[in-house]
């Protein structure tokens, strides 16, 4: 399996760097030398332009968030659209917190966010766990229709999927008496539910459980453990990568939800962020607000993916390319 | 190497080969495997039939009906009406498919090529490259639903970028406000989904980069080969996998524009950047034709199925 490591430089020792031993060498060596110092410098060059180009909008994001609507749009004609300079002041933010029920948004969305991941977790191990290493009749058969459900896009399913939660049966609690009743929509369970099982995860966990020696599952079997307690006992506490890999693969689209929620909650206090985000877009054009709204959304994630960026990175690689 | 939507053929290999051979006579353990063994991919796969088998299924199914979101009266067989209706009574599925193949055809490669670039660019060994991938991969993990916001803005008449380009021409040329413009608005939207993407790619291009051996590379140059010669025969050659992979996902992912749109133009101006997605749920969810939307879906699924087909054929095993 590879991996883009992305720490290749902090710790090993740079190439292109002067090394004692070549110090000494001809007048060939130097001319390499100062071409290779002449490139790299190129490189740096290049690549912090390109760093401009990525960060620029963010950097204009938060920046503006702190700022006054109409020094928002007085700065835009030069290099202080990217200065926290002027009236900086925290005003947006409380006017947010003002205008809609941020806090509630949040909520539902760490709430979904977690739910899935978590429950996505037990359930998609579990189904890896014996797909790769029991033996049972039709194991094979549902193999085949983990790995074809693979190539449904969920943008195929999306408007059937609509009709379909539409009509699954629930219970609803009137005045505290449970009552049978239709329609998933307006719940947090239609947010949840259809995002547990990932076809992906499974078969990231069943190539990750392949890979453990089965001769551990026999030991444990001839010590009377049970295929359940081989899983969480024995297997599970082997599978680390892997957990990790499903959980940074699982945790953006389910924080990013926008198209499902957007068709199934039309309940204010039900939505998660993004579609809260887009309600407010659309009834104030106060773009310090929406600056503020979109720096609150924005934060929690890049808090998440620099602190475990190593092993983001990984995960998203492995999830491309394996060997 | 194992792909995603190439999955059947190792998936399927890779997952069987490691179960051990067992001894006669365990009938009684063998059967308790069989139910515990079912018992515990049942929860994922009840849920993967719920949530997916049976969508699919009532994609198919409801494509023939006239079946609509709220309805009194149940769905009743219509043939191949929605079919007929899409392709000639439509001009704006014709359009928005149109535009759907419009934006692959350009961001396919754009998106890949500049992956590719920024690959390389950050495969070197030298100090600080990791901040860098880093920075180029942060608009990946920025939700979708930011971006446009954010872009929208820049977009504006006076916004950012008019203001770039009136810097850079020193006032010679005049921006337009490029989300009302049907002329410039699906580029617009191109522009900023190249931008959001590409350091997914060059995330994926860069594992491919390094599977490469040094050794090769060090070869060539004993050979005397310059940079450009390493690049076209080390380090293309060494890319072909992962090259199917990178353009299959990123034709799949730009056939599937959504979001942008929703958030951006709402499909205008004058349909100018509808897509199919955006049109299978403006038929299918807010104007709450299920079955005319389930049919745009299905439409939609058969390119990414074809596309997929593709794939495999070109990363089949020649030998």
């Amino acid at each position: 399996m590879t991996t883009a490591s992305l720490d290749t430089t902090g710790t090993t020792p740079d190439p292109g760097g002067a090394r004692p031993g070549r110090r000494a060498g001809g007048g060939d060596h130097q001319g390499e030398r100062h071409l290779r110092r002449r490139r790299r410098a190129w490189s740096y060059l290049a690549m912090s332009a390109l760093a401009v180009v990525f960060l620029f909008p963010l950097v204009f994001m938060f920046v503006s968030s702190l700022k006054p609507d109409a020094q928002i749009l007085g700065d835009v004609d030069s290099v202080r659209a990217f200065l926290p300079v002027g009236d900086i002041s925290l005003d947006n933010y409380y006017g947010v917190f003002d205008r809609v029920p941020v806090r509630r948004f949040l909520l539902n969305s760490v709430l979904v966010t977690v739910l899935t991941v978590g429950l996505g977790l037990v359930v998609n191990s579990m189904a890896g766990f014996a797909l790769a290493r029991m033996r049972w009749k039709g194991r094979t058969l549902v193999l085949s229709l983990v790995i074809a459900t693979l190539i449904v896009p969920f943008e195929t399913i999306a408007v059937p999927m609509v009709y379909w939660v539409s009509k699954l049966p629930t219970i609803v609690l009137e005045g505290g008496i449970p009552k049978y009743d239709f329609g998933w929509l307006n719940t947090y369970e239609v947010q949840i539910v259809p995002f547990i099982a990932n076809a992906f995860s499974i078969f990231l966990f069943t190539q990750y459980f392949s890979t453990i020696p089965t001769s551990l599952d026999e030991a444990a079997r001839i010590d009377g453990a049970g295929w359940f307690t081989i899983y969480r006992r024995i297997v599970a506490p082997l599978a680390g990568p892997a957990f990790a890999t499903v959980a940074i693969l699982t945790f953006l689209p389910a924080w990013n939800q926008y198209l499902w929620p957007l068709m199934v909650v039309q309940q204010e206090e039900l939505r998660p962020v993004m579609v809260g985000m887009q309600y407010f877009f659309q009834l104030n054009t106060a773009w310090g607000e929406v600056m503020a709204y979109t720096s609150l959304i924005t934060l929690p994630v890049l808090v998440v993916f620099l602190s475990f960026q190593r092993a983001f990175v990984s995960s998203v690689a492995a999830s491309g390319v394996k060997g | 190497m194992t792909t995603p939507t190439s999955a059947p053929a190792t998936g399927a290999g890779a997952a069987s080969h490691p179960l051990p051979p067992r001894r006669r006579g365990a009938g009684r353990a063998r059967r308790h495997e069989g139910r515990s063994g079912l018992a515990m991919v049942l929860p994922a796969l009840v849920l993967l039939v719920l949530f997916l088998v049976v969508p699919v299924m009532l994609a198919f199914g409801l494509s023939f009906t006239n079946a609509r979101l709220i309805s009194p009266n149940p769905p009743r067989f219509v043939g191949l009406d929605n079919f007929v209706r899409a392709f000639t009574a439509d001009p704006v599925f014709l359009r928005s498919t149109v535009n759907t193949f419009v934006f692959a055809l350009v961001v396919v490669p754009v998106q890949a090529g500049l992956g590719l670039l920024l690959a390389v660019l950050v495969n070197q060994k030298i100090r600080g490259v990791t901040a860098f991938r880093v920075i180029y991969f942060i608009p990946v993990v920025t939700s979708i639903v930011v971006v446009s916001i954010l872009w929208k803005f820049m977009y504006q008449e006076n916004g950012l970028v008019n203001s770039f380009i009136d810097t850079l021409t020193f006032g010679a040329w005049q921006g337009t406000a490029w989300l009302n413009d049907p002329s410039t608005a699906l580029g617009a939207i191109i522009v900023l989904s190249i931008w959001q993407a590409v350091g997914f790619h060059m995330l994926i291009w860069l594992s491919g980069l390094q599977t490469i051996p040094e050794e090769l590379y060090e070869a060539a140059r004993m050979d005397g080969a310059t940079p450009w010669q390493q690049f076209t025969n080390v380090t293309w050659p060494g890319l072909r996998s992962t090259m199917v992979f990178v353009l299959v996902t990123i034709t799949i992912a730009a056939l599937g524009l959504f979001v942008q749109v929703d958030v951006m133009t709402q499909g205008g101006p004058v349909n100018s950047t509808s897509t199919l997605v955006y049109h299978a749920v403006r038929k299918g969810y807010r104007e709450m034709e299920t079955g005319y939307g389930a049919t745009i879906s299905l439409i939609f699924f058969v390119l990414v199925l074809v596309i997929a087909l593709v794939q495999r054929f070109l990363t089949r095993d020649k030998d």
